[in-house]
């Protein structure tokens, strides 16, 4: 038993099995639009981190048009007493 | 180490906390407004504002439940000012140089994209490949949940 314990102790400590990795990049594999689609095809490790770069860096452009959009927005906005029925519609 | 559950990541309560606390901070910026509200300068100074608080946001829902999230907190907190933030970025670039909190296992075949990704993701340049690969699935969600707010509100004010 105490063979098993020191097994699995090494397993998280000292070395990261590459199942783990591999197990790791298909979750992320599943959360990028572009490789969701070739879930079946094998894509490279590299490629999945790649196109996982890519799509944060895009992510954060987004996020950056947005706050464009929303400061000019805000500028011509008078009153924001919207805001329940924003609430409302967004959560519902 | 948290082990990655996806069950346990609860979207629709992390964008009601998003959502709310967003809002908030939108209204207080949009009070702060002066008569001059137009200018670009102004424009500018107020699309850094809601940026911040977009990022801000998200930080504060996730709390310091991930890593990536108290990195954002604390630079959020130590650093407020718009040109500071290229100054981390070049503190962060040094860093990545010296920095040897990674053994060579773990970037065997992994080198330059996760290094790419160590900057990208906030507080990346400490972690582990297993770690990393972990808070970058969490954080990926946190911002499209973001981005999805974000666009619902910038329709809704639009004309």
């Amino acid at each position: 038993m105490s063979g098993r314990r020191s097994r699995s102790k090494q397993s998280t400590v000292s070395r990261i099995t590459d199942d783990q990795i591999a197990d790791l990049v298909s979750k992320l594999q599943q959360l990028i639009p572009e490789l969701r689609r070739r879930r079946f095809d094998k894509v490279s490790s590299s490629k999945v981190l790649q196109e996982t770069c890519n799509y944060i860096r895009s992510l954060h452009r987004e996020v950056e048009d947005l706050s464009d959009r929303l400061s000019q927005l805000l500028a011509s906005t008078d009153s924001d007493s919207d805001q329940a029925a924003i609430i409302r519609s967004l959560l519902m | 180490m948290n082990k990655y559950n996806p069950d346990r990541m609860n979207p629709s309560s992390l964008r009601s906390r998003f959502t709310t606390r967003f809002l908030r901070n939108l209204s207080k910026i949009h009070a702060q407004k002066p008569s001059s509200s137009s200018s670009p300068a102004e424009i500018f100074r107020r699309y850094r504002r809601i940026k911040v608080a977009a990022d801000k946001s998200m930080a504060y829902s996730v709390r310091s439940r991930r890593t990536w999230s108290r990195a954002m907190l604390w630079k959020l907190r130590t650093r407020p000012c718009s040109t500071s933030i290229r100054k981390t970025r070049h503190e962060k670039q040094n860093k990545n140089r010296t920095t040897t909190a990674t053994t060579g296992e773990d970037r065997v075949g992994f080198g330059v994209e996760a290094d790419e990704l160590r900057e990208l993701v906030p507080g990346g340049e400490a972690m582990d490949l297993c770690n990393l690969l972990h808070e970058t699935a969490h954080y990926i969600k946190c911002l499209t949940t973001q981005v999805q707010v974000m666009k619902k509100i910038a329709d809704f004010y639009s004309p």
